[in-house]
This record gives C-alpha cells, structure tokens and sequence, in this order.
C-alpha cells in the first residue's frame, strides 16, 4: 500500500483503483488506503476567547449576574444624573420619613433621601470593592509567580511571610490600620488591597509549580527557550484564566471588608457613606419600624455580592473551555 | 443452557445536548466455565457491554433495549435491591486500575472482606480466615501484617493481586475483567494474567476478559467477541479468528500489528480515519467509512450477522459469526508470505528530493558518530525531613550507559517502568544533567557548550513526549505551537516561519487548516503528529522518542509508525525509540538496547537480538509480551521474567538481575558482568572484535547460547 502524504486534497474514492497489495487477488474496486486522519475538527476555528465567551453565554446564572453588576453600576453612578439629592447637607426638618412622595425611600436620621444615598453609598462600595480586587490581584500574581518560578529559597522565603500574614485575622488587622489613618476612599482601598493579596499569592504560586513541570514547558527547554520564555509564553498564559476567576471573588470579599467596616463604624467619614455603613445606621432604628433604613443597603451587599460570585462561576468554567468537548 | 446470554442489548447515555449510543444491539453468549475475550479500540463499547451487565452505566447511562439474562434472571430488568445481591456476590469484576479502585484508607484485610460481609452475612474470624485463605490463593502473604497493610504500601501487581482476592471471595460464576493489566508491567501482566487464569480453571468459573490486546486475548479466551462502534462485528473461536478472520475490520486490526511486521522493513496497514462518532454513527455498516473493501450495500444496509462452521472444532455445531458484506476470503498471510509480497512492490527510496533539509542540519557522512553516550551515570538524590533536607540515599536511575546512534538510524531501548529508560532519554536531551559521564553530539560534548552555541546545539536534538496532550500548550493554537521552535532559534521572518508551517503539517499528514486549532480540538493521534511535526521543526538530525504510541490505539499506532519510518527515510532522522513494548520497538529499530534498573544488559542489531537473546532478561522479557498468535503464546505458557522489579534505591550487588534470574549462580552476586561480546566475566584480554558498531553484547555470566527463542509472529491458515 501506498503511504500518502499529501492532504491537500480529500481523499476522492473516484481516483483511487489501485488494488490491494495484501490481497491482490480480491476482487472489488479498492480504495487506496491513506493514512490521512479523518475525523479533523469541523466547523469555523475560533479562538480561546470566543470558545469561552460561548461557555459563558450559556450558563445562565452567569448571565443574571451580569446584568445585576451593570445595573448595580448604572444605579450608582448614572442614578444621580436621573436622581439628583442633596447628600452634603443636613436637613432636620425632613428627618426618618417613611417612603413617599418626594423622597420614594425616606429619609434618614440627618435627613438625606434615602435613594440618593444608596447610590453615593453604592459608588463607594462597588469603587472600593472593584478597586481593592485589582491591587490585590496584582500584588498577589506577580509575588505568587515569583515564588512559583524561582522555587527553592526564594520560593521558601516568600510564602512564609505569606504564611505570617495569613495568621494574623484580617479584620484585627484592618481595626488596627484603620484606627491609626482617617478613613477615606484611597486608603480603603490601600488598606484592603494591601491584606487581600495573600490569596491570589498562594493561588498562582502553586499553579505555577505545577505548570512548571509540564512537558510543554519542557519542551521549550529542550528547543533551547530561555526560562524567561517559558514564563512569559506557556506559564501566565494558563494561570491567568484561574488569575481572572480569583479576581471576581476578590471583588465580592472586598465589598463584603468595606460593608464590615462600615457596619462597625470605621468606615468612610460622613457625609461620605457606604452601603455598610449606611447599614450601620439603620440598625440603630431597629426597633423603631424604619425598615427603609436597613433594608435596601442589606439588599443591595447581599445582590451585589451574589452577582460577583455567579459572574466569578461562569468565568471559571469559561476558562476551563478546554476540557470540554466540543 | 448459557451462563450468561446477552440479546439485543443497546444502551444509550444522554449527555447535556447529545445522546451517546454507546451499545447497539449486542448479543452474546458465556457458557459457564469459559473465557471470552471481548476486544476492540477505545470507544469500541467493550467496557460498556460490561457495565451493562453489572447495571453500574456512567450517570446518564441508561439500557434502553434488550435482556442480559444471567442464571436465569434478566439483569437488564432486575430491581436494584436484587442486582446488589449480584455484584460482588455472583459476578465479580475487577478493574484497569487498581490504585484508584481501592480504598486507600482501609486496609486491604477489610477490603477484601468486605463482600463476605455484605453478601454471605459472615463475620468476625470466619472473614479473616476465608481472608488469610484468599491471600494464599492469589500469591499475597497470608500474614497478620499483610493483611493491615493499605493500598500505598504495594506495588501495582500487588494491589491487582488484591482485587482479585476481593473480586473472587464470594465465588462468583462470572468473572468480569475489564482490562485487568493494562495499567501493569508486561512482566507482572503475565503474572496476573496466569494467576486468573488458574484461578478460573481452579473455581471453574466463567470470564469475560475485556481488552484491546490481542495478544492477552490469543493466550487466554476460548472465543472471541470483536467489537467496533458499539456493535459486535464478529464472534468466534479464538484459534479460528487468530487464523481466519472473515469481518474487514478484525483483519484490518491484525494487519496494523506492529509484530506482523518486524523485520521486513515494510508499512503497517493503518486504518484510515477515527473511529465514529456514537452520537450520530454511520446508517449501515459502521466500518464502511474506514474499509478499503467498502461497496455500495456497505453504506446503504445494516449487515445481518453470518454464521460459518466453526472449523477449529472446540465444540460441535460452533460457529463463527460476522457482520460483514465482503468477508475475508482466505486466512491471514504469514510473516514470510508478507515478506515474500513485499520484496514485490518494494518502494525505491526517493534521495533526490532533499530541498526540504537545511543546510545547517545536514549531517555529513564523514562516520564520526552521531550521538554517543559514555558511561553515563544519573543519580536522584532522596531527601528526608521537610527543612534541612538530609540526603538518605539515591536512586539510581541509570548506571553507566554507553550507547551509540549512527545518522539514519533507529536505536530501540527497551525495559520495565523503572529500569531508567525514560531518564535516558532525558539526558540525551539535556532535560536531565548526567551525575557523570557525558553525551557527545558528533564527537562534541553536549553538557561543555554555553550561551548561543549551546542554543544552536539543541537544534540537533528533539524530544517527542509520551503524552501527546499534556506536551502541547492547550491555550496555543498549533500555529503558535509549531512556530516557537522557529522562534526561538530565530530561523527565518514571519513569512518563512507560516511557511514552514504548512509544510510541517503536510509532512505529518495534517491539513493546513489544522494550524488554527488548539490542541484539544484533535484526536490522540493527530496531536502525536502536531507533536512529531514539532520535533522536526528544526530539522534535528535525532528525535527521542518516549513511548510516541503507547497511549494509541493500534490502528491510531499503526498511523504514527509508518509517518515516523516514512520521516526518516525521506530525511534521514536518527531515533532514541523508547517503549516497554518490545514488538513495536522490534518494527522500527536497526539496533535494540535492553536495559535493566539503570544499567544496560544486552545490545545488538534487532533482529539478532529478537531471535537470538544472550541474556536471560531479554528472553524473559520477549517469552513474556503477549503476541497474538494462540498456538505460540500457549507454547511459551510457562515461560517469562517471574517477580516485580527491585528498588533501584538499594539495587543488587553484582549483576542487578540475579534476584529474578532462572541461571543465577554466587558469582552473579559478587562480580558485575561486563558487557562485551558472548558475555562471561571479566575477561583479562578483551576480544578485540567487541568494538564494531553492529556487534551483539551482552552483561552476563551465564549467557544463553544463541538457540532461537519460541516465538512465530506468522500464522498460518487452518
């Protein structure tokens, strides 16, 4: 039998009389055999990102969280335009009103719209929560990835200050910061960004140590790559899918850090507020029937972060496109 | 009346969006006290018509037709209450992988117990004694100690040795084995293949013995069921389907055999394409779009299984049933019938056409070696204690090798898991350093190069990964696979990078259009070629080769070892082949090396080494691979390496092998053999004649004389 190589073209029954070597005597026209794999990938080719957008788009829950996020941020940031109050100046005449006309969800004890204030709270909140995230992703992958590459010492040394830092209760240590420096929008994020790197640290490092080992990243050894090509080229590459997942639950842990902080008063300064903070109040009138004092801000942390971590669950499967079959 | 009769069997799986169907009207029969082998490709539905019996289908797996009537209860129907009675209590199974089938914090005392417990109601000291008898049984210590081990502290062969213990306890009539060693050394393969066996004879049971190896079907089933695609394609008695095969496919399978053809230098018959898809399989006969004697009433009507007597006559009025339009019209040729046809149509090698190879690359023909190894010695130092790291020990993982390639030529190395033939490879790569020792690239010292030179000198040498998936980069289109060779040593511009990438996939048989996938999107063969197309990127003039087609089907297998003995011819490749599987390293090698625990035992021209081993380890290991071929491997029944391999932490004094040779004598503990032409010890006069490239040595006192071994790989019609 023949051994062809030549796939340009199909393999074509019609031009193909050639008999069989191992029975020649057989009758039959036969097909000359050709060792060219049928069964290639059908369809259009499309890249990584298209491959996980389709993922994406068919979990539905994923969808809902998105949709929830952008209008979250619509209500924040585009809200005031539509809704514009007065969250700088008390006003005592109009204090604690129920929802009604004029004010659609009250007021609070100094007198501000209660929607007007969801949103400035909001924008905080999602500012500060987004904002964290990215610092500690950063600080987090690139010390992770350090860690991971270098391996022995270096390696040794850095995931024990990981280790150190991780011992200490992250809430303890944000009471200490923020009892030392006046709270403000930029040293939230600071001082949320700065505790939260520890994961993502410890995540990327032990996907870089196995990604280390590959046999593709072997294979750039045995090419003659240099070790900085294997990093750049094969290891960030695949773990900046589990970089990504990560991230989206960072976001949620940072809103929920700015909620508790300003649940227990060492939030923003006013008039500034955040949702947690805004909570904080309301549960001074707990027993006073002001509903719309807590239950909006509760809400909105509670969506919010629901939105995240279903946005965080339909990006992981997305980036894991490549185990599925398709 | 049948043990087990299986009629018209058809299960389905549903997955999210698609339905799987996995069996299609299956009918078999098991009398009791029989062995059927039940063989096919991956995907073939072998496991799952064993699955099916056993009622455990995948989630979403559901029967959907017929009966599995065992024993006189139709399985098929049977509440779920009765079909526990069932398993483990008339119907034992065993599985592929018995690390992962046990339960790794019980120990295996209570394991194998366990199903007396459940199933026979005993208790107490009634287990452990049936226990401790068992162990006896199946070759484990019988032991208080033994029998509080846990699953990590045993060797794989071990741990089979224990689920069969576990699988047989309750004496079950039908025994299940779904590929029972595949996961196994061939050394302890033919252990536990003779332990079940004799079991089975003992206990007379019955036995379905799933596999795609049809050399451990030829030694061990009464008859044979082949499986394609979900559907039996034929059924007979072993002697007459190893002889006389009648469907297309089954003759197909036996052509693709790497054995069939060792020797004669010539192509394996590699069936076309993949397997089809069971999502939506072909209308008719489901091989006509890979069968080179397709007709029209192939692809248009379903072939009726055809009965033909039985002519092996293991019983009367047996038959040998096919589902094939255009049967097989006489028995398969044999080997020397093969080589006879093939000195026919021989295929002149075409030398003109050399544009392709690049100048620099070009090997001269000036005879300096291509690639020696001297005395090349890898030690893996063990550690103990998480901090300070104390060295206890080193495993020695290979123990002064010296080989020797010749440009264009193939040097087969062969050995158990373990014996360093893996680690080998790696060193000639430079993935490992050499504790000591050296590998010289053409008369150069490959460790001595630095900066630029050392880049250029990587060149030379490539590396094709055992695992095709885990080697390619899955977030890189294979464009971007194939071009980072190019880029890395910075050979040519874009344009001549796509280029070459064109040419790369026609060269291994791919489309162009295959440079957009990723990875993922392609069969296990066809990354074997994306990964063998990027070995050759650069043009090296030697390849190692780690076990390229262990994890292939055969028909897949066949595919990549024709493109490799192509590939070489055409560009005159030298390859390091590595494989435990010494028929496949037979069909492609000029030279085979057998390596035991590090240190090289024999080594000669291939066909010398085939037929006339020196060593006792060589013959061992040749006795012991399955060959399909019933009447040779029943003659070398009793034949074959006995034991499991020593650690190489603490390995023997003297010759390494003696612990499991049949000829080891006191001096084999004392002395270390050399290796030198006609074995024997230490010779104070060396011959002079041991230094020529293609001489046979081997490192043995008690050398075997140079009778052939049993072993016929033709078959010869009935």
């Amino acid at each position: 039998m023949t051994f062809s190589i030549n796939p340009a073209e199909s393999p074509d029954d019609s031009d193909m009389n050639v008999s069989n070597p191992l029975h020649p005597g057989e009758p039959g026209e036969l097909a000359e055999v050709i060792a060219l794999p049928t069964g290639l990938p059908v369809g259009k080719p499309r890249s990584m990102f298209q491959l996980g957008v389709e993922v994406f788009v068919q979990n539905r829950l994923a969808i809902v969280g998105v949709v929830v996020l952008v209008l979250a941020i619509a209500f924040c940031f585009l809200g005031p335009l539509v809704y514009p109050t007065d969250q700088v100046n008390v006003n005592l005449a109009i204090v604690d009103l129920p929802p009604g006309p004029g004010h659609p969800l009250g007021t609070d004890a100094a007198g501000y719209d209660q929607l007007g204030r969801m949103m400035v709270g909001g924008q905080t909140s999602l500012v500060v929560g987004f904002a964290a995230a990215a610092i500690a992703t950063v600080i987090g992958t690139l010390w992770g990835a350090i860690a991971g590459f270098f391996g022995g010492v270096i390696d040794g040394f850095m995931m024990r200050i990981v280790d150190a830092i991780l011992s200490i209760p992250i809430l303890f240590l944000l009471l200490f910061l923020v009892t030392i420096v006046q709270p403000s929008v930029p040293v939230m994020i600071f001082v949320l960004g700065l505790t939260a790197w520890l994961i993502p640290a410890r995540l990327v490092r032990g996907e870089s140590l196995t990604i280390r080992v590959r046999e593709y990243v072997q294979a750039v050894t045995v090419m003659g790559g240099s070790s900085w090509r294997s990093v750049l080229r094969h290891i960030m590459p695949n773990v900046i899918g589990t970089v990504i997942v990560n991230a989206t639950f960072q976001v949620a842990d940072a809103i929920l850090l700015v909620a508790y902080l300003g649940y227990l008063g060492l939030g923003i300064a006013p008039p500034a507020t955040d949702w947690g903070g805004m909570l904080s109040d309301g549960t001074q009138n707990l027993f006073t029937n002001y509903w719309w004092l807590i239950y909006p801000p509760g809400l909105a942390i509670i969506i919010v972060v629901v939105a995240v971590n279903l946005v965080g669950d339909g990006l992981r499967d997305s980036v894991e496109v490549r185990l599925q079959r398709r | 009346m049948p043990l087990l009769e299986i009629r018209g069997l058809s299960t389905d799986i549903r997955l999210s969006r698609s339905t799987v169907h996995a069996l299609d009207e299956v009918s078999l029969t098991v009398e009791a006290g029989e062995t059927l082998g039940l063989v096919g490709e991956s995907g073939s539905g072998k496991t799952m018509t064993a699955l099916s019996i056993e009622r455990l289908l995948p989630s979403g797996g559901d029967i959907v037709g017929g009966e599995i009537w065992f024993d006189g209860v139709d399985l098929a129907a049977a509440s779920e209450q009765s079909m526990r009675s069932i398993r483990g209590g008339d119907i034992g199974m065993i599985f592929q992988d018995p690390m992962t089938s046990l339960n790794p914090v019980q120990t295996i005392g209570e394991q194998v117990g366990e199903p007396l417990v459940l199933h026979r109601g005993m208790s107490g000291s009634a287990v452990h004694t049936a226990v401790r008898d068992m162990f006896e049984l199946v070759g484990l210590p019988s032991t208080e100690r033994s029998l509080n081990t846990y699953p990590h502290q045993m060797s794989g062969g071990q741990r089979q040795r224990v689920m069969i213990a576990m699988a047989l306890i309750c004496e079950p009539k039908l025994l299940i084995a779904d590929e029972p060693t595949t996961a196994l050394d061939v050394t302890v393969q033919k252990q536990i293949l003779e332990l079940i066996d004799r079991l089975r004879v003992e206990r007379n049971m019955a036995m379905i013995l799933v596999t795609h190896d049809l050399g451990v079907i030829a030694g061990r089933a009464d008859r044979v069921s082949v499986m394609y695609a979900g559907k039996i394609a034929e059924m007979a008695s072993t002697t007459t389907l190893f002889a006389w095969p009648r469907h297309r496919y089954t003759e197909a399978l036996f052509e693709a055999l790497p054995e069939r053809a060792a020797g004669t230098g010539m192509e394996l018959y590699s069936i076309p394409g993949l397997p089809p898809d069971l999502v939506s399989p072909p209308p008719a006969c489901r091989f006509a779009p890979r069968c080179r004697f397709a007709i029209d009433r192939c692809r248009t009507i379903v072939p009726d299984m055809e009965a033909v007597p039985d002519d092996s006559l293991t019983e009367p009025g047996s038959v040998q049933e096919f589902a094939c339009f255009v049967p097989c019209t006489g028995p398969l040729l044999s080997a020397d019938e093969l080589v006879a046809r093939h000195e026919l149509d021989a295929r002149p090698v075409d030398v003109a056409d050399r544009a392709w190879v690049a100048p620099t690359t070009e090997v001269p023909e000036d005879g300096v070696t291509l690639l020696r190894t001297e005395d090349l010695v890898k030690d893996f130092p063990v550690t103990a204690g998480a901090i300070t790291r104390r060295r206890v020990g080193a495993i020695s993982a290979v123990a002064g090798v010296s080989i020797s390639i010749g440009r264009g030529q193939t040097l087969g190395l062969v050995g158990e898991s373990g014996c360093g033939k893996t680690t080998l490879g790696r060193l000639v790569v430079g993935l490992e350093k050499p504790s000591s020792g050296s590998v010289l690239f053409r008369g150069r010292r490959v460790q001595m190069l630095r900066g630029a030179e050392a880049r250029e000198g990587r060149r030379n040498i490539q590396f094709m990964f055992q695992d095709s998936y885990a080697s390619l980069d899955p977030r890189m289109r294979v464009r971007s696979v194939l071009r980072e060779p190019l880029e890395i040593q910075h050979v040519g511009n874009s344009r001549d990078r796509n280029k070459r990438v064109d040419e790369l996939l026609d060269a291994v048989g791919l489309p162009r259009s295959a440079a957009e996938r990723y990875p993922h999107e392609f069969s296990g063969g066809q990354r074997q070629r994306i990964g063998l197309a990027r070995a050759l990127a650069l043009q090296p003039a030697l390849i190692v080769a780690d076990e390229p087609v262990s994890a292939l089907d055969v028909s897949i297998q066949a595919q990549v070892l024709n493109l490799m003995k192509e590939l070489q011819r055409d560009r005159e490749l030298a390859y390091l082949f590595i494989s435990h599987d010494l028929s496949v390293v037979r069909y492609l090698s000029d030279m085979i090396a057998v390596m035991y625990l590090g240190k090289l035992v024999e080594i000669g021209p291939a066909a010398d080494v085939y037929a006339r081993p020196q060593h006792h380890y060589t013959r061992g290991l040749i006795d012991t691979i399955p060959i399909a071929d019933p009447a040779a491997e029943r003659a070398k029944a009793r034949l074959g390496v006995r034991g499991e391999l020593p650690s190489a932490m603490n390995p023997p004094s003297g010759c390494r092998f003696r612990t499991r040779c049949p000829a080891a004598q006191e001096i084999c503990a004392r002395i270390e053999p050399p290796l030198q032409v006609g074995g024997g010890g230490i010779r104070p006069h060396p011959l002079p004649t041991s230094s020529g490239p293609a001489s046979h040595l081997v490192a043995c006192h008690f050398p075997l004389n140079t009778e052939a071994v049993v072993h016929k790989t033709g078959r010869k019609g009935s």
